[in-house]
């Protein structure tokens, strides 16, 4: 009983991670109805990027490689380029695309996940580089002794920050001006207007909101696992996510994370040894797809009958 | 050729529809008689394209009966009803509007062609044959509605009122018993209408198809409907002759009513 | 003057239902099959030959494939490589365990595994669309994979999964070196081709394209919307079966799992977009340019041009070309080379009078 705990706790810390990404695709959905595929790619850029920063600014800027405070500007720096990166984004891409229909944008943003593949390790190189974020993955010691709980001090800290991100735009979404214009954009795009919010600077705001999701996302799998190009794929698992909650649901988002995460642990624990294991490659889309067959419409979507 | 108007063919009794908290249809019954022309009329947002979607089963009602040529059901579905005879056409263009003019209007003979897939591969013999032989069809049809210049033309790329005839068209092609046709008319000009119009009456009287027809203007709807149901909040409040419905005072009230 | 539809009035519908109703159109396509059949297997180089022209042959069926289902069905795909896959380790299977079963039986029994297991992840297509649907070919693209490299059984034991093609003989006579396995690639892939070409003309493909522009409207002038996607994802899945069959027997000869990834998946995708959706036409232009296009990069990047660019950003040039390409195609020119291959031939209708 202790071990299975163990094991939907760690899926569930895990899953919390899912419910961020996942959250970072449901608001570009909502607010430009992308689905954007290039979500993954952005989790391997924003890791590379601050990987690369940290390597190299000790040198541009003269400075100690041991000095704290290099963390916070390379996070803030990489910040800037992902910020960047969705102005391109809504500036060459988005932009020319309006209007076209929901799928060219889906395979214009798998184009997009090949740039920007393609400039992360042009810019940093391909090879796989170290995270250390200063976090030991190692058992809380309380939950250890008083409950005899293996859970890792890595995941809860990962899991606490993932879930206050997650609060945070949920309230962002729910309160701020600029949420509320978001809602209203996927709703109606004339709506939008009235607000007074340009729909370009909304999706601009909505990219760069995707890329800190990214960043955080990066940091926490590229300390687990190593900056590597299987980022890209890790990030994916939150397309199945997606599914369970449904695209445009803020709880969807969350709950199916939870779910996604603690059936894939759980999965490669008591299932993986009778097939060979790995199959944490296709479990989610699997399992996505079985609910999908049960449930089209998702765990919070409406049903919806076509208009003619 | 004198015009004949026959029994009942469909017969649609107590239907009532919603979606979610929206009630479209309440309670309405009215029924379609062989070889006429009946009109639904009625406010935006009265029920009227829901009526006809649930005749040829695209929504399915929660309560009610439909009885057609005979057959009586709980509900309509769209492949059954296009095999009985039932085409249509749609408020809001619903072409395909990726083909041409001629393969768009020949797609509406698809439930005549008996040549499977493995047949059309080889495109040879039965199957070559049988794609010349509707394509003759549907050139009689594309001759009717006067539009041999854009056969080859991808659909998109038409005016608002060719695509309307093109729609007509594609619907005829199955040689429908029965024709729906939602708003053939909306945002045409005067001349379009008229040429609508006729098309409209030839179908009825050579083909002697039976039609059910939308259409907000009233002048039309007067001069071409030998009956007329009247919607409103999804109930029906007027049904009869066109003479008849227009000096109901219940149909002014409804009309008029939202102004006042 | 020469390239001229005037003065030829077609006859008859059959003359018009022809595949090119223009003679010039048919003269010029006619030369092409038989420089490919007569000329290319003598001049071109083994390297040429096994290289290039036989996978531009293999991904053009491959990418034909994928167009039936989504260029044509409008069913968007991302499983390609996955079906590819079925093909090639079907065919392998077959070949194997039937003694004395000929080549070409194995391939299409091959061919129709893939198409079965393309029936099984499209079935989801009847209740989800669009986004959805793309998802769940990508279950089938992870599952399939992985199974393969899981089950030691589908490669007969070899280690991490990797099959080797047995020797293909027909009829006694062995296509054993590249250039007889560039002809039976082409022979196939021509006559595959022609098939995809009449299914798309007749009822067969109105039916796909009507489902994929507006289902409803589809579903209410009579076509069977549950039939008709699935034939799609059979026919397309079939294609692409035959496709990895090929891609494993006549082009690399060894394949692994992992050489159907994902990555394949979005080659093939990227192909009959910058080829053109819904075209046969396209697959051969997207196969060819994706496929030649890294080759041009390499000769560019051996030339003084490419010498400025650093080495870390030369290896990932392809990826970026690629990405800007289909980004740049999609927003330009959603309807592919096709449509400017197209465009150039209006233009040489008109010319010299452009009025
Ligand atoms: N697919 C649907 N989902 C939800 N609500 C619907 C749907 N179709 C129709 N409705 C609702 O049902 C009611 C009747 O709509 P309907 O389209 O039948 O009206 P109508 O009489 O055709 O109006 P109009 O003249 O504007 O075409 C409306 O309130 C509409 O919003
Ligand atoms: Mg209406």
């Amino acid at each position: 009983m202790g071990f299975f705990l163990e094991v939907l706790i760690g899926g569930l810390l895990a899953g919390m991670l899912y419910a961020l990404v996942a959250l970072g695709f449901v608001l570009i959905f909502k607010a430009s109805g992308v689905l954007n595929f290039a979500q993954g790619a952005m989790v391997f850029f924003a890791a590379l990027t601050f990987v690369g920063l940290t390597e190299r600014l000790p040198a541009w800027l003269g400075l100690s490689p041991e000095w704290a405070g290099l963390f916070w500007i390379a996070l803030l720096l990489t910040a800037v380029v992902m910020v960047l990166l969705a102005w391109l984004v809504e500036r060459f891409m988005l932009r020319k695309l309006v209007n076209q229909p929901a799928i060219t944008l889906f395979m214009a943003t798998i184009g997009l996940s090949y740039l920007i593949e393609g400039v992360a390790q042009g810019m940093w190189g391909a090879v796989v580089r170290g995270l250390d974020l200063g976090i030991a993955d190692e058992p809380v010691m309380g939950l250890l002794e008083r409950y005899n709980l293996m859970i890792s001090k890595f995941d809860l800290v990962a899991a606490t920050v993932a879930g206050v991100l997650v609060a945070v735009l949920a309230l962002f979404f729910q309160y701020t001006k600029v949420g509320r214009a978001l809602r209203a954009v996927a709703d109606d795009h004339q709506a939008a207007l009235s607000i007074g919010i340009p729909l370009q600077r909304i999706w601009v705001i909505v990219w760069a909101v995707a890329g800190f999701v990214a960043i955080v996302a990066g940091l926490v799998w590229g300390s687990r696992n190593g900056v590597q190009f299987a980022l890209t794929y890790t990030a994916l698992k939150a397309l199945p996510v997606l599914i369970l909650g449904g695209l445009t649901s803020v709880p969807g988002a969350i709950v199916g994370g939870l779910i996604i995460g603690a059936s894939e642990k759980l999965a490669e624990v008591y299932l993986g040894p009778f097939v060979g294991g790995g199959i944490d490659s296709w479990f989610p889309y699997v399992l996505a797809l079985v609910f999908l067959l049960i449930r089209p419409e998702g765990l919070f979507g409406e049903k919806h009958i076509d208009r003619v | 050729m004198a015009r004949v108007i026959g029994d009942v063919i469909l017969d649609l009794q107590n239907i009532s529809l919603s979606f979610g908290g929206v009630k479209a249809l309440t309670n309405i019954s009215f029924d379609v008689r062989e070889g006429e022309i009946r009109a639904i009329i009625g406010p935006n947002g009265a029920g009227k394209s829901s009526m006809l979607n649930v005749i040829n089963g695209v929504y399915h009602p929660q309560q009610g009966r439909i009885v057609f040529r005979g057959q009586e059901r709980r509900r309509m579905n769209p492949h059954e009803a296009a095999a009985q005879g039932i085409a249509r056409t749609f408020q809001n263009i619903a072409l395909f509007k990726g083909m041409t003019v001629l393969d768009n209007i020949m797609t509406g003979r698809n439930l005549m062609m008996r040549r499977n897939f493995l047949w059309n591969a080889l495109y040879w013999g039965p199957s070559r044959r049988e794609e010349i032989a509707h394509r003759k069809r549907v050139e009689e049809i594309i001759d009717f509605l006067e539009i041999q210049n854009i056969r080859k033309t991808p659909v998109g790329r038409l005016p608002y009122g060719l695509q309307k005839r093109v729609e007509l068209a594609r619907a005829l092609a199955a040689e429908p018993s029965l024709l729906l046709l939602d708003e053939p008319m909306a945002g045409m000009n005067v001349e379009e209408k008229q040429d609508m119009c006729r098309f409209i009456l030839d179908v009825n009287e050579q083909l002697g198809t039976t039609i059910v027809l939308i259409e907000h203007d009233m002048g039309v709807v007067m001069d071409i409907s030998d009956r007329v149901v009247v919607l409103d909040y999804g109930r029906k409040i007027g049904d009869g002759p066109p003479d008849e419905v227009r000096n109901d005072p219940v149909v002014i009230e409804a009309y008029l009513g939202a102004g006042h | 003057m020469i390239y001229r539809e005037a003065g030829q009035f077609k006859a008859s519908y059959e003359e018009d239902q022809q595949i090119f109703p223009i003679k010039q159109d048919r003269i010029v396509m006619a030369a092409l099959v038989a420089a490919a059949f007569f000329v290319a297997p003598f001049v071109a180089s083994e390297y040429w030959l096994q290289a290039v022209l036989t996978p531009v042959l293999v991904f053009a069926l491959a990418a034909l494939g994928l167009n039936i289902l989504t260029g044509y069905a409008g069913q968007l795909s991302l499983g390609t490589g996955a079906f590819m896959a079925v093909g090639a380790y079907a065919t392998y299977n077959f070949l194997l365990r039937l003694d004395g079963l000929p080549f070409l039986v194995g391939l299409v029994l091959g061919g129709l595994s893939a198409a079965a297991v393309g029936v099984v992840f499209g079935l989801p297509s009847l209740r989800i669309k669009g986004f959805y649907l793309a998802m769940a070919t990508l279950a089938a693209q992870f599952f399939i994979v992985w199974a393969l490299a899981k089950f030691p059984w589908f490669s007969n034991y070899s280690s991490s999964g990797i099959i080797t093609a047995q020797r293909i003989e027909i009829f006694g006579f062995a296509f054993d070196t590249p250039a007889r396995k560039y002809l039976l690639t082409l022979a196939i892939v021509s006559l595959l081709a022609l098939v995809a070409k009449n299914l798309a003309r007749t009822n067969t493909g109105r039916s796909w394209m009507a489902v994929r522009d507006m289902d409803v409207a589809a579903e209410v002038i009579g076509i069977p919307l549950m039939k008709t996607k699935l034939l799609a994802f059979a026919v397309s899945s079939f294609y692409c079966g035959i496709a990895g069959g090929l891609y494993a027997y006549t082009y690399l000869g060894t394949v692994e799992p992992d050489g159907f990834g994902l990555d394949l998946s979005f080659k093939i995708l990227f192909m009959i977009i910058i080829g053109g959706m819904g075209s046969v036409l396209g697959a051969f232009l997207g196969a060819a340019f994706i496929l030649l296009l890294p080759v041009g990069l390499n000769v560019l990047m051996h030339t003084s041009v490419g010498a400025l660019v650093p080495a870390t950003l030369a290896s990932n040039l392809e990826l970026i070309v690629f990405g800007v390409l289909i980004i740049f195609f999609l927003i330009v020119e959603p309807h592919g080379l096709t449509r400017l291959w197209q465009i150039g031939k209006e233009k040489l209708r008109l010319w010299p009078f452009p009025h």
